[in-house]
């Protein structure tokens, strides 16, 4: 068949010599839906690049951190000689020897029997000192001040092993590398089998990861010290930032004349949310440290930067929120003899509440990732004693990853990135925040 | 606005009236981040040993940021010591005596070595200066002519290297680092009287000398010595600046090369032989002895030979032990309260 037999075919372009038939306009369909179907392809590699990216990112992230989440320890029988804590007996009358006793060499000693190794081995001695953290020091020293009579005693403990035997038994050592360019000999890795043979070995959850203070050994380090201080400057942030940020943008919303003053301000504002986070650090080491005289290294100081910086997000957000309210609300309650405070208070502010609620958690996430302004005020330190007030040194989250990147011992790769997950763990969970509390009050008209 | 205001005036008074009541009882170090783990380790230990003592914070952001810092002032709200991969230099202690830090005592804590390393499946380098200038500096001297470096490959610079693209990743120019490089490398590897025949001024042989080359071939790397080994670690061909106890424990990954025959090592550098190190400082305010409590123990407890002796944990982190009577030297100086 051809085109010549179907003259009236639907495909068949209409005859200009016809003007009986309705003219086909030319709509532009077929370039319209091709243009259409462009776009959503373009939006759709837009969103897969972007999923790309962070499955990536996380992928990264996770399968390098998830390790540090568990932490090799040894639980062997320590005795807890008199000869080696108290060599003089001298600890009815003088308790200070129990303080400053030579631990390291309690739990060596005892890592070494659980061996059979001897004591004049002077050089196997030495080897297995590397097994037990110089952290094991605080553990004992615990267990003998809490309890004294445990000296001249045998009890099981468990101590923490060090970070390049933990990574040893993680299996993160290259063993294609001669013997000698690694951290861990032959003869170790053969104590850490014999050691997991009895039953020594265990790798409980780290919860060191999360409550001990920063230090130089990979195996005590933790995040506590820097998860208080991010708590103290996000409580900090969230009682400075919120009421003056909602009653700033009260005023400027429903009380202020539209004047150039007030476009002034506006605009002010803007600009201070665009400015970079090092200049509010600048702006804190000369106002809160060195003209009102605030410690260093204190999440207090830490906590007025953030907020400073915070702020502005607030503001824009809560003015949002507010301008959302619709005007009959407003009217309304004006027309039956409100005033305009009541108005506000009883009417406005709790419809534009979510809106707030969901600026502030977003301007606290941000105030929770951001290192730069805590350079200048001493707060990326190295602080070991957790914090009892906002004006004692700590540290914060993003600080403590910074810090630990930085570090040359291997195991702290892991536990950088450990850091990281415990950080987007905490931000998840206010972004969720956020949603749900939006899904819960939000009111549409 | 005037809530807003009220708000954050009795905010920041309270603020101020509860910092001017708490008196400091903690010691406060800031400045290198070279010396940085070894402060972290002694205060960590300091902190373990003396359980009636706070542990010192440390604070890292460079030897220049942590010296100015020190020199503001004296007063509980102003830092008790300054590390430094260097000197003070002589602007800085005038400054310090400006803002009434009138006395202030050096510590010398031992000495850091300075290393270049390559991936660990590379073949051996063994550099001299004189290599290291032909392949780093931005001109030399070629028949006679001063040129820009013409060379690209490293078996061009001396023909017993591979023919590797030069890539070297080098401190940067913010860096304590970049100095012993430039001094202790590059200005001694180069030829003065060749440069001068090639018509230098006098006045600018010694600029032309530590001039590095600028075309990419050798990289300025202003992060920490971690960014350097992940450079590495994308380009196998590439050679990197690192301490060398930030090499001691990646040794697994990298391979280290000599200057001027000797490998550098704790002994070939407390010895003297391996030439590019640099003597580890920090400064403590002596007005501050005796007030800040701890201080004097602490510096005490950071001179003794269970913290910077051969068979210290600094020394087994990397630090280069002092001789035995430069060691002793330097705790009777601190004793003497010598100051500078």
């Amino acid at each position: 068949m051809t085109d010549a037999a179907l003259p009236n075919s639907a495909v068949a372009p209409a005859a200009p010599a016809a003007p009986a038939a309705p003219a086909r306009r030319d709509f532009g369909l077929r370039r319209r839906h091709a243009a259409e179907r462009r776009f959503r392809f373009y939006g759709l590699a837009a969103i897969v690049i972007g999923l790309g990216f962070l499955a990536v990112l996380l992928f990264s992230i996770v399968s390098k951190g998830y390790t540090s989440f568990v932490q090799t320890s040894i639980t062997v029988p320590v005795e807890f000689s008199a000869d080696i804590i108290d060599k003089d007996n001298k600890r009815a009358t003088d308790p200070r020897v129990l303080v400053s006793a030579n631990y390291p060499v309690v739990a060596r000693n005892a890592v070494a029997r659980a061996l059979g190794i001897s004591p004049d081995d002077k050089a196997a001695m030495r080897d297995v000192a590397k097994f037990v953290s110089d952290g094991s020091r605080a553990t004992l020293r615990q267990i003998v001040l809490a309890d004294p009579s445990v000296v001249g005693t045998t009890r099981p403990v468990t101590l923490l092993a060090t970070a390049d035997i933990d990574s040893a038994n993680k299996g993160q050592i290259d063993l294609s590398v001669p013997e000698a360019k690694r951290k861990v000999s032959d003869q170790q890795l053969a104590w850490l089998d014999q050691l997991r043979q009895q039953g020594a070995i265990s790798t409980p959850f780290n919860w060191g990861l999360l409550t001990f203070g920063a230090s130089s050994r990979p195996e005590t380090a933790g995040l506590g010290v820097a998860l208080i201080g991010s708590l103290y400057m996000m409580g900090i942030v969230l009682l400075c930032a919120l009421p003056i940020g909602v009653a700033a943008s009260i005023y400027l919303e429903e009380f202020a004349r539209k004047n150039r003053f007030t476009d002034f301000i506006e605009v002010n504002i803007n600009n201070l949310a665009a400015v970079p986070s090092i200049v509010f650090g600048l702006l804190g080491l000369a106002v809160f440290i060195n003209f009102f005289g605030l410690p260093r290294s204190a999440p207090i100081v830490g906590g007025f930067v953030l907020t400073l910086m915070t702020l502005p997000t607030i503001i824009i957000a809560t003015r949002a929120a507010l301008r959302a309210v619709p005007p009959s609300i407003r009217s309304a309650a004006l027309g039956i003899g409100a005033s305009k405070m009541q108005m506000v208070f009883d009417h406005v502010l709790p419809l534009a509440t979510p809106g707030i609620l969901t600026g502030t958690i977003i301007g606290l996430a941000r105030a929770l990732g951001e290192t730069a302004p805590l350079l200048l005020i001493g707060m990326v330190a190295f602080v070991a004693d957790a914090p009892a007030t906002p004006l004692d040194p700590a540290t914060a989250l993003p600080v403590q990853i910074y810090m630990w990147s930085n570090e040359a011992e291997r195991a702290f790769v892991e536990r950088t990135s450990g850091a990281i997950i415990v950080l987007l763990a905490f931000l998840a969970l206010m972004n969720i925040a956020a949603i749900l509390l939006r899904r819960r009050f939000e009111r549409r008209w | 606005m005037k809530i807003a205001v009220f708000a954050s005036a009795a905010v920041i008074a309270l603020a101020a009236g509860l910092g001017a009541a708490a008196a400091r009882d903690q010691i406060q170090v800031a400045g290198s981040s070279t010396v940085l783990p070894y402060a972290k380790i002694v205060a960590e230990s300091f902190g373990e040993a003396f359980p009636d003592f706070k542990t010192p914070v440390v604070e890292s952001g460079g030897s220049g940021a942590g010296i100015k810092q020190f020199c503001e002032g004296v007063g509980e709200d102003k830092i008790d010591i300054a590390n430094s991969s260097r000197a003070m230099k002589k602007e800085e202690l005038e400054t310090c005596k400006a803002n009434g830090v009138a006395d202030v005592e050096e510590v010398k804590i031992g000495y850091d070595g300075i290393v270049f390393a390559s991936d660990i499946a590379g073949p051996d380098f063994a550099f001299t200066p004189a290599d290291l200038y032909k392949a780093l500096a931005a001109k030399v001297v070629v028949d006679g002519k001063l040129v820009d470096n013409p060379y690209t490959k490293w078996s061009e610079v001396n023909a017993a290297f591979p023919a590797w693209d030069i890539a070297a990743y080098i401190p940067g120019e913010k860096h304590g680092t970049r100095e012993v490089f430039e001094t202790k490398l590059l200005d001694a590897g180069c030829d003065k009287d060749a440069l001068k025949a090639a018509g230098v001024a006098d006045a600018d042989v010694a600029k032309t000398c530590v001039a590095v080359r600028k075309d990419g071939k050798a990289v300025d790397i202003d992060g920490d010595y971690t960014e350097t080994l992940a450079r590495i670690d994308s380009n196998k061909t590439g050679i990197g600046v690192f301490g060398l106890a930030f090499y001691e424990n990646n040794a697994d990954k990298l391979k280290v090369a000599t200057v001027g025959g000797v490998a550098p090592s704790t002994e070939t550098i407390s010895s003297g032989e391996y030439p590019v190190s640099r003597p580890l400082f920090f400064y403590v305010k002596k007005a501050h002895i005796g007030v800040i409590p701890g201080l004097k123990e602490y510096v005490e407890f950071f001179l003794s030979d269970d913290m910077i002796g051969p068979d210290s944990p600094l020394a087994q982190y990397g630090l280069v032990a002092a001789p035995d009577a430069e060691r002793d030297e330097i705790r009777a100086k601190f004793e003497a309260g010598t100051t500078m």
